[in-house]
C-alpha cells in the first residue's frame, strides 16, 4: 500500500516532541460548528425576550430572530457532518446506535428537538399570514402556502389567541432546549481530560454565554444591514434594547472566560507549564489582543456609553462576531497546539487553496460556503415568510 | 371525523410511550453493558515493556506496519520508539522520527549533535496502545463503535466508525490516529487476530531482546503476570484514571 500523506498531516506542523500519532484533527470546522450553534441560541433567546418576558422594543426584529435562528440550526451541524467526519455518509449512525455516554451522541435528539421547537414556533408565529397568502395567492405559490397550513384554515380570534398561547409556551421551553443545546456543545470540550486547555466544568458555561452574546451580535449586525439594504428605517428603541442584552450578557461572558484562565494559572498544575506558553505567547495576541481587547472590552465601552447610536451598535456587534469567533478558535485550535506530552508543539496551517478534496473539504472553500449558507437561507426563507413585516401585511 | 379529548389524550400517550419505549432500548445496548453481559472466562490481556532491554532498533515498528497492514511510509503507526536523552545540565531531549521504524543509528536527538560525555543518562521506550481497563476512547465514541473485548482488548469497527476523532482526542496517550486508506480509527489491538490464536503480538516476536511481552495477567504461570506481581512496575501517566494495562519495567520520571 502506498500513501501519500495522513489525515491531519497537510495542515500540521510539529515542533519539539510530539507523539507521532499526533496531528491537529479538529480542524477549522470545529471551531465554526460551536460559532455556528451559539449564534442560534443567541438569535433563540433574542426572539424569546420579546415572546415570553415581554420587551416591547424587540418586537421589530422578534421574527427575524425566529426565523434567523432556524436558518443558522440548519447550517450549524454541517461543518461537523459535510466536511469534518471522515465518513460522512454514516452520520446517521449517530441517530442509529446513540452511544449516551458520549457528549457527541446527544447532538441527534438534542438537535432535532430544538428543530422541531424552532419550527412549530414558527409556524404558529406565521400561521395568519400563511392562510391569507394561501386563499389570495396564485399557481404554485397557492399550494405552497396551502401545504403550509397544515390544513388549519381558522384564523378567527380565538384560534389566533391560543396561537399566541402556543407560542409563548413554545419560546418558554425553547429556552432551556437553547441553553442545553450549547450546553452540551461545551461539554463536548469541557470533559476531555485529555486536552489540558479544554478540561474544566467551566466550559458548558463559557460557551452558553459567548453562544448567548454572539447571537445578538449577529440580530444587530444583520438587522442594521437588511434595513440598509431596503433602505427603510432602523428602529432605535429596538437596536438599543439589543445592545443592552448584548452588553450585559458580555459581562458574564468575560468573567466567566477571565476565572477559566485565572484558575489555570493559580492550580499550577503539571500542564500549565506548557499551557502558559499557548496562552501568554502562541496565542497571546489571538487571545488578548483580538478575543477579549478588540471582540469584548472595546464593543463593552461603546454600548455602555450612553446614547447608544445605530452606527456605534453596528460597530460592536461586528467586533463581538468578531472576538466570538476567535474565542472558539483559541479553544478549538489553541487547545489542540500543545500536544499530549507536554514537551512539544503543533501549528495549524489552514489550507487556502485546494488541490485535493482534503484541502478542499477542510479547508478556506468550505469555511466561505458554512459562513455564507445562513444568510442565504435567511433571504430565501424571506421570500415565503417576510421577516421583517407584521403579520399579514402582505408581501 | 370526529375526536373525543379522551380519543386525543388516549392517542397521545400511545405515541408517547411509542417514541420513549425505542429510546429507552438504544441505552441499554450500549457497548460496555454488551460486554458485561457477555460471560468473559477470565483471561485478561495485558504488556510488558522493559525499557533496560530496548536498544531502540525499530524492529518492532516495521513488523507491526507489515502485520497490520498500516502503510509503511505513512507518518503513523500503531506502535512506536521514543527516546530520551538527558544531558548533565539537565536539559531532557525526546524524540521518535518517522515512529523509529528506521531504528536509532545516529547520536542525534531532536536532529542536534549532542556529545557522549554530555550525556547524563540516555534509553528508548516503546509505546502501544495502553488497552485501559476504563477507556476514555470508548466512553467517548459517538456511534458505540469502538468497545472492549471480554478479554480486555479495545477495537474498532472499521464499518461503523463514522470519523469524528472524538476518541482520537480523548487518548491521553496518543495511541489513535486515522488510518491512511480506510479513513477511520486505528490503533493497536495487541494484534488480537493473532493472540487470540495462541500466537504472539507481531512486535513481541520481531523484538529480538526480549523487551516485550503479551499475556494473560490472571494466569499465575503466565510471565506477565510474575512480573507485573513480582517486580517493581509502572503504567503510563495514572492521573487520567485509565487504569493502563501496558506495565513498564524500568520507568522514568522523563518519560512523557
Amino acid at each position: 500500500m502506498t500513501i501519500e500523506h495522513v489525515h491531519g498531516e497537510l495542515w500540521t506542523l510539529k515542533e519539539l516532541f510530539t507523539y507521532p500519532n499526533e496531528f491537529i484533527y479538529w480542524t477549522v470546522h470545529i471551531a465554526i460548528y460551536p460559532y455556528l450553534t451559539g449564534l442560534v441560541a443567541g438569535a433563540f433567546v433574542l426572539s424569546s425576550l420579546y415572546h415570553v418576558f415581554g420587551k416591547q422594543e424587540l418586537k421589530p426584529v422578534a421574527k427575524f430572530s425566529l426565523i434567523f435562528s432556524f436558518a443558522l440550526l440548519i447550517m450549524a451541524p454541517q461543518p461537523l457532518l459535510l466536511f469534518h467526519l471522515t465518513q460522512p455518509q454514516r452520520s446517521f449512525n449517530v441517530f442509529f446506535t446513540p452511544h449516551f455516554y458520549s457528549a457527541i451522541a446527544a447532538f441527534g435528539v438534542v438537535f432535532s428537538t430544538y428543530m422541531a421547537i424552532v419550527a412549530v414556533e414558527i409556524w404558529f408565529a406565521y400561521r395568519k399570514f400563511i392562510v391569507e397568502q394561501a386563499m389570495t395567492r396564485k399557481g404554485i405559490m397557492r399550494l405552497i402556502y396551502k401545504a403550509m397550513t397544515l390544513g388549519s384554515y381558522d384564523v378567527s380570534e380565538k384560534a389566533l389567541h391560543t396561537d399566541e398561547r402556543a407560542i409563548k409556551f413554545l419560546a418558554a421551553i425553547g429556552i432551556p432546549a437553547a441553553c442545553f443545546l450549547h450546553g452540551y456543545v461545551g461539554f463536548i470540550f469541557g470533559s476531555v481530560k485529555s486536552v489540558a486547555f479544554w478540561f474544566t466544568p467551566l466550559m458548558p458555561v463559557i460557551f452558553l454565554m459567548s453562544a448567548i452574546v454572539s447571537g445578538v451580535a449577529l440580530c444587530i449586525f444583520t438587522y442594521i444591514i437588511a434595513m440598509k439594504l431596503m433602505k427603510r428605517e432602523i428602529d432605535i428603541a429596538a437596536t438599543r434594547s439589543m445592545g443592552q442584552v448584548l452588553a450585559w450578557f458580555m459581562i458574564v461572558a468575560f468573567t466567566l472566560e477571565l476565572l477559566d484562565i485565572v484558575s489555570h494559572g493559580y492550580a499550577a498544575k503539571k500542564d500549565w507549564e506548557i499551557l502558559s506558553t499557548i496562552i501568554f505567547d502562541r496565542f497571546a495576541f489571538n487571545i488578548f489582543a483580538l478575543q477579549w481587547g478588540l471582540g469584548m472590552v472595546v464593543p463593552m465601552i461603546l454600548l455602555f456609553l450612553p446614547g447608544l447610536t445605530i452606527r456605534r451598535a453596528f460597530i460592536s456587534s461586528a467586533l463581538v462576531l468578531m472576538g466570538v469567533f476567535m474565542m472558539r478558535w483559541n479553544v478549538v485550535i489553541g487547545g489542540q497546539s500543545m500536544s499530549k506530552s507536554l514537551a512539544g508543539y503543533m501549528t495549524y496551517k489552514m489550507p487556502v487553496i485546494p488541490y485535493n478534496i482534503e484541502t478542499f473539504r477542510e479547508g478556506l472553500v468550505a469555511v466561505i460556503f458554512l459562513l455564507v449558507m445562513p444568510f442565504v437561507l435567511l433571504w430565501l426563507f424571506d421570500r415565503i415568510l417576510p421577516v421583517f413585516k407584521n403579520q399579514g401585511a402582505g408581501h | 371525523m370526529k375526536h373525543s379529548r379522551r380519543d386525543f389524550l388516549k392517542l397521545g400517550f400511545i405515541t408517547l410511550a411509542g417514541v420513549t419505549l425505542p429510546l429507552s432500548a438504544f441505552e441499554l445496548l450500549t457497548p460496555e453493558a454488551l460486554a458485561t453481559i457477555k460471560k468473559g472466562n477470565g483471561k485478561r490481556w495485558a504488556f510488558v515493556l522493559d525499557t533496560t532491554k530496548c536498544i531502540g532498533c525499530g524492529m518492532c515498528v516495521k513488523a507491526c506496519k507489515l502485520e497490520n497492514e498500516i502503510p509503511f511510509e505513512a507518518n503513523v503507526s500503531r506502535t512506536w520508539v521514543e527516546r530520551y536523552v538527558e544531558l548533565k545540565n539537565g536539559e531532557v531531549l525526546i524524540d521518535s522520527p518517522k515512529e523509529g521504524r528506521y531504528g536509532y543509528i545516529k547520536n542525534d536527538p531532536q536532529g542536534r549533535n549532542i556529545k557522549e560525555e554530555d550525556i547524563a543518562k540516555g534509553f528508548f521506550v516503546c509505546k502501544l496502545c495502553n488497552q485501559c481497563e476504563k477507556p476514555s476512547c470508548v466512553q467517548v465514541c459517538p456511534v458505540g463503535a469502538t468497545y472492549k473485548t471480554p478479554d480486555g482488548v479495545i477495537l474498532i469497527d472499521r464499518k461503523w466508525c463514522i470519523g469524528c476523532g472524538y476518541c482520537i482526542q480523548n487518548c491521553p496517550y496518543g495511541a489513535r490516529f486515522f488510518h491512511p486508506v480506510y479513513n477511520t480509527a486505528e490503533k493497536c489491538t495487541f494484534c488480537y487476530h493473532r493472540i487470540t490464536k495462541g500466537m504472539n503480538s507481531a512486535c513481541v516476536d520481531a523484538c529480538a531482546f526480549g523487551a516485550r511481552k503479551i499475556g494473560n495477567i490472571n494466569d499465575p504461570n503466565s510471565e506477565v503476570h510474575r512480573i507485573v506481581n513480582t517486580e517493581r512496575v509502572m503504567v503510563l501517566k495514572p492521573e487520567y484514571g485509565n487504569k493502563p494495562m501496558v506495565f513498564y519495567v524500568g520507568h522514568d520520571s522523563i518519560v512523557r
